[in-house]
């Protein structure tokens, strides 16, 4: 084992699938002792498959991981007696209730028949789901499965935790409870977690740091406000009233920077403005000067999505619809 | 071996749990194979006349049906409940834990054998109350549990194997019937010297199903027929070793953790 026994180490990582692309293509990323490691990307961008490959349950091609000081190939048991894994579907039995399920888990992982019980209320606890404990889970809302799939994710006390896209159909409520509840297992309980999401606003809010991967290959990495501080100036977006002015709203807004391939709007023309946030009032008074007419005029403030519109050409929202890479 | 044993016992336990709580699963293979038994028996009890029948009670001749009828449905429950834990992840779960492959197999066996046990008391509280008498004794009720137990393994392990292969619960359920032709092409009905039909004969001779319906019968009628317990066994045996190996090859391939 190594000497970083929380932290995550992949070189050169690849998943091919038969008769298709290339999941994974190459990946490298580090993920430190008791971080928060948002990997974000669109639907089939390969953050899944990542995760099955950390998590030993899916071989690599090709490339290295080791996981809490353990190789994922060679040591796949010591990899899973560190790891807790919280997958995109919460596999729960519908039969079974929510103390059901911590019993279950509880045993297989190997915990102390005499601590089982307490521990299984422990984390029922601290989940918030004492109360519905004893109900079949078939009837738990979308919000409580996945407190619960997180709880049995815990069971064994893991040192490094992988939760794929927790919070993806929950609702707002349902996610801040999930966010706090993750933030406070690596801040009080040092755990190291690896956190995919398609959501902006997730990885920013709860990851030290962030890996953009878009058709298997990371493109862009950093804490969140580093990755917005290499696209620095604000994008202002003007969607034009008339179809036809599209060519002279683009030419009079290319005066004020330079044009961002894709945004955020269907018609909508985006310029990174040179002067920064001051340069907005010259562009209103620039379409007005030649009696343009805009529906809608926007000013962004750099977020993770720019980054991902400068790395990748394209919006994260609906990136996962062109036909990229496979997720399983 | 503390530790598997355990894991074993909480995985057989869900699988009774489960059963337990939905009826509709629970039921039928109970239900179904006592109704079919005495049906038939009220139907064909003018076969008890023919010269060389091993009994004047027909009801006796055919308890021994619903065993194997019920593990046919033992088969289809424990693919079916494999297939939907393969579907929804739930597998995935149990292969994030340090359980081994063989452990969860025998997990899934397990509830099934229990199942098959409690549907075989059934069937025998039911024929000792319709008034059989069971020839091999108290003795030959244990024998019976045992070989109970043994084609639950054998059947389950079976499901196990197409579930695995599969992946689908609706796949199971379609090849359901396919089992059947099996029983249907027994002496499930007959003894086998005294099937008319020279196909049907040479069939139902070559079909291991008679062989497993003929030991429980000879347990029930007969007393201590040893050839037909052996062959029961034996071949209860067999298909128990051949459906473990496909079930655990299908597992290993299922599972690609490293």
């Amino acid at each position: 084992m190594s000497e970083r026994p929380n932290s995550i180490e992949v070189e050169g990582l690849v998943r091919e699938f038969k008769k298709g692309p290339r999941a994974v293509d190459g990946i490298d990323l580090r993920v430190e002792p008791g971080e928060i490691y948002g990997f974000l990307g669109p639907n089939g961008a390969g953050k899944s498959t990542t995760v099955l490959m950390l998590t030993t349950l899916l071989p690599p091609t090709a490339g290295t991981a080791r996981v809490g000081g353990y190789d994922v190939v060679r040591d796949g048991p010591k990899v899973r007696t560190v790891i807790g894994a919280a997958l995109q579907e919460a596999a729960l039995d519908p039969l079974l209730t929510g103390r059901d399920h911590l019993r279950l888990q509880s045993t297989l992982q190997g915990i102390a028949r005499g601590d089982r019980k307490a521990r299984s209320a422990e984390l029922l606890e601290r989940v918030g789901l004492s109360e519905a404990a004893d109900r079949k889970v078939g009837g738990y809302s979308g919000g409580m499965k996945r407190r619960l799939d997180l709880a049995l994710a815990l069971v064994h006390r893991p040192r490094l935790l992988f939760l794929d896209e927790p919070t993806t159909g929950l609702d707002p409520q349902s996610r801040t409870a999930l966010w706090e509840e993750v933030a406070r297992l690596a801040r009080e309980d040092g755990v190291t977690v690896f956190l995919t999401t398609q959501y902006l606003e997730e990885a920013d809010v709860l990851a030290n740091r962030v890996g953009i991967i878009d058709h298997g290959r990371i493109v862009a990495e950093g804490t969140p406000r580093a990755l917005k501080a290499q696209i620095g100036r604000p994008t202002v977006e003007a969607e034009p009233a008339e179809g036809v002015d599209q060519a002279r709203v683009e030419a009079a807004l290319a005066r004020f920077g330079e044009l961002v391939g894709g945004s955020h709007h269907h018609n909508g023309i985006a310029v990174r403005l040179r002067e920064g946030v001051t340069g907005l009032a010259d562009v209103v008074r620039a379409l007005d000067a030649e009696g343009l007419a805009v529906e809608n005029l926007t000013l962004h403030a750099p977020s993770l999505d720019d980054v991902f519109l400068a790395k990748t050409g394209r919006s994260l929202e609906g990136a996962g619809d062109d036909g990229g890479g496979t997720e399983p | 071996m503390r530790l598997v044993a355990s894991q074993v016992g909480a995985l057989a336990l869900r699988s009774v749990t489960r059963t337990a709580r939905q009826p509709a699963s629970a039921i039928p293979p109970i239900l179904f194979p006592v109704s079919l038994m005495l049906v038939n028996a009220a139907g064909l009890d003018a076969s008890t006349r023919l010269p060389g029948f091993p009994t004047d009670s027909f009801l006796a001749f055919a308890l021994a049906v619903p065993f194997i009828q019920g593990a046919l449905f033992s088969t289809m429950n424990a693919g079916t409940d494999l297939a939907r834990d393969i579907q929804n992840g739930f597998l995935n779960r149990l292969a994030l834990t340090s359980m081994r492959g063989s452990a969860l197999l025998a997990g899934q066996l397990g509830g099934i054998v229990v199942l098959g046990l409690v549907q075989a008391v059934v069937y025998l509280v039911v024929g000792l109350a319709a008034g059989v008498d069971f020839a091999s004794g108290p003795l030959g009720v244990l024998v019976l549990l045992a070989f109970a137990a043994l084609v639950s393994i054998g059947f389950g392990a079976l499901g196990c194997f197409l579930a695995l292969r599969t992946g689908s619960g609706e796949a199971i359920q379609g090849l359901f019937p396919f089992l059947f032709v099996f029983l249907f092409l027994s002496s499930m009905n007959a003894p086998r010297d005294l099937i008319g039909v020279d196909w049907f004969r040479f069939v139902a001779t070559i079909n291991p199903v008679s062989y497993l319906i003929e030991c429980v019968r000879s347990l029930i009628i007969v007393g201590w027929d040893v050839q037909a317990i052996a062959l029961g066994f034996g071949f209860a045996g067999a298909i128990g070793l051949v459906s473990l190996a496909l079930a655990a090859g299908a597992l290993k391939e299922r599972l690609a953790r490293t």
